[in-house]
């Protein structure tokens, strides 16, 4: 990994499996209604381990592949710097306390169910939930900048899937299946030039 | 809570585990995606848990801090107590953990080939499609309640508004939705 992206961002190893484990603990924590907002804000632009280009690029990855976004991007991160002891590191981090927290919470939630206060604050959470996942978006749309395909295609691709899955609910297997396969096709042919 | 559990034999567990391992290979976009089929399995087939129960179990995980993937944990609780969590989480995250090690490898020592250039440059924008996607099915719900309506869109804007704008933490903006939600603004 080089130590100045291409971008001009900085670019920081971090410094042991312990940096890895807390990292992901502090985000995980942080992380209400998902982590990805998180990550992205502790990880690019809080410790500079990744560039926006990069973090997207490491998401995309983790997208596709099955099991949890936000666990697939831990361990390959984690794998990336110090193997299989670095993968259990970020991973441990990013569930083991909060694995405790839900637990307690599931236990406990049947004497508080009934309070407006509660059931309030879950619904404005919610909704800032959702804010802060829109807000990741927008942040790394920048990165389609030096997207081979050029920004027209890309927000094309963009808005295709957002219809096929907000609007229409198609099954992601599907969608990534047909609008990904050409999506990575064009990218191929860019390539080439 | 826990004389609540079902008694599940050791056979029964198991059958739990294998189901969850199973779903562990199809949640591609993440775990939430596969929770129709956890619901058809835990609910109507085996009458484990109830409906109610099911939709707490991801109501409680969406409010506490942590991945999402933690709902699959307490669906387990309510199924068997510790065992059960134990049960539903390694077997929704073991499948998936080894393939993305595997593809992480794979792929890494192929970072500057054409082929896995043109795959992550061709799936960035679905990526950013996708996480909009998610922001949208998440506020739909508050934004579709007649009452609340103007309040969660304000919610919202503010919420995007802060994020892109200032250097406040996300945790503050949570706590802003939590303070606007226990007013009743949403």
């Amino acid at each position: 990994m080089s130590v100045v992206a291409p971008s001009g961002e900085a670019v920081v190893r971090p410094a042991s499996p312990r940096a890895l484990f807390f990292a992901f603990n502090r985000l995980a924590l942080q992380g209400f209604g998902g982590v990805l907002a998180v990550a992205q804000v502790e990880l690019v632009e809080r410790r500079r381990w990744l560039t926006k280009a990069e973090f997207l690029d490491t998401l995309s990855v983790a997208q596709v592949l099955p099991g949890p976004n936000v666990v697939n991007l831990s361990l390959m991160l984690g794998d990336r710097y110090f193997g299989l002891r670095g993968a259990a590191a970020s991973l441990a981090g990013l569930l083991a306390v909060p694995l405790v927290i839900v637990l307690a919470l599931a236990a406990l939630y049947a004497q508080f169910a009934q309070w407006p206060a509660v059931s309030g604050a879950l619904r404005g959470m919610g909704v800032v939930a959702a804010g802060l996942i829109i807000a990741t978006a927008l942040k790394l749309r920048s990165t389609l900048a030096s997207n081979p395909m050029g920004m027209p295609l890309c927000l094309g691709f963009g808005a295709l899937t957002f219809g096929a899955v907000a609007l229409l609910r198609w099954p992601l297997v599907g969608v990534i299946a047909g609008i990904g396969s050409v999506a990575i096709a064009c990218a191929w042919r860019a390539l080439k030039r | 809570m826990s004389g609540l559990h079902a008694a599940l034999s050791a056979g029964q567990l198991f059958g739990l585990f294998a189901h969850f391992l199973m779903l562990s290979m199809l949640a591609i976009g993440g775990a939430i995606t596969t929770a129709p089929d956890m619901h058809r399995y835990v609910v109507t087939q085996q009458h484990w848990i109830t409906d109610t129960q099911f939709t707490t179990s991801i109501a409680i995980a969406q409010a506490a801090p942590g991945p999402n993937v933690l709902f699959v944990a307490v669906i387990g609780w309510n199924v068997a107590g510790p065992l059960g969590a134990l049960a539903t989480m390694t077997g929704v995250l073991l499948p998936s953990t080894v393939l993305a090690l595997g593809f992480a490898r794979w792929s890494g020592q192929r970072r500057e080939s054409r082929g896995i250039k043109a795959f992550t440059a061709g799936l960035a924008p679905l990526t950013l499609g996708l996480l909009l996607s998610t922001g949208w099915v998440l506020a739909e719900p508050f934004v579709r309640d007649a009452d609340h309506r103007y309040g969660a869109l304000g919610l919202l804007a503010v919420s995007v508004g802060l994020a892109i704008r200032t250097r406040i933490g996300p945790l503050w903006i949570v706590a802003l939705g939590a303070i606007a939600g226990v007013s009743g603004v949403v």
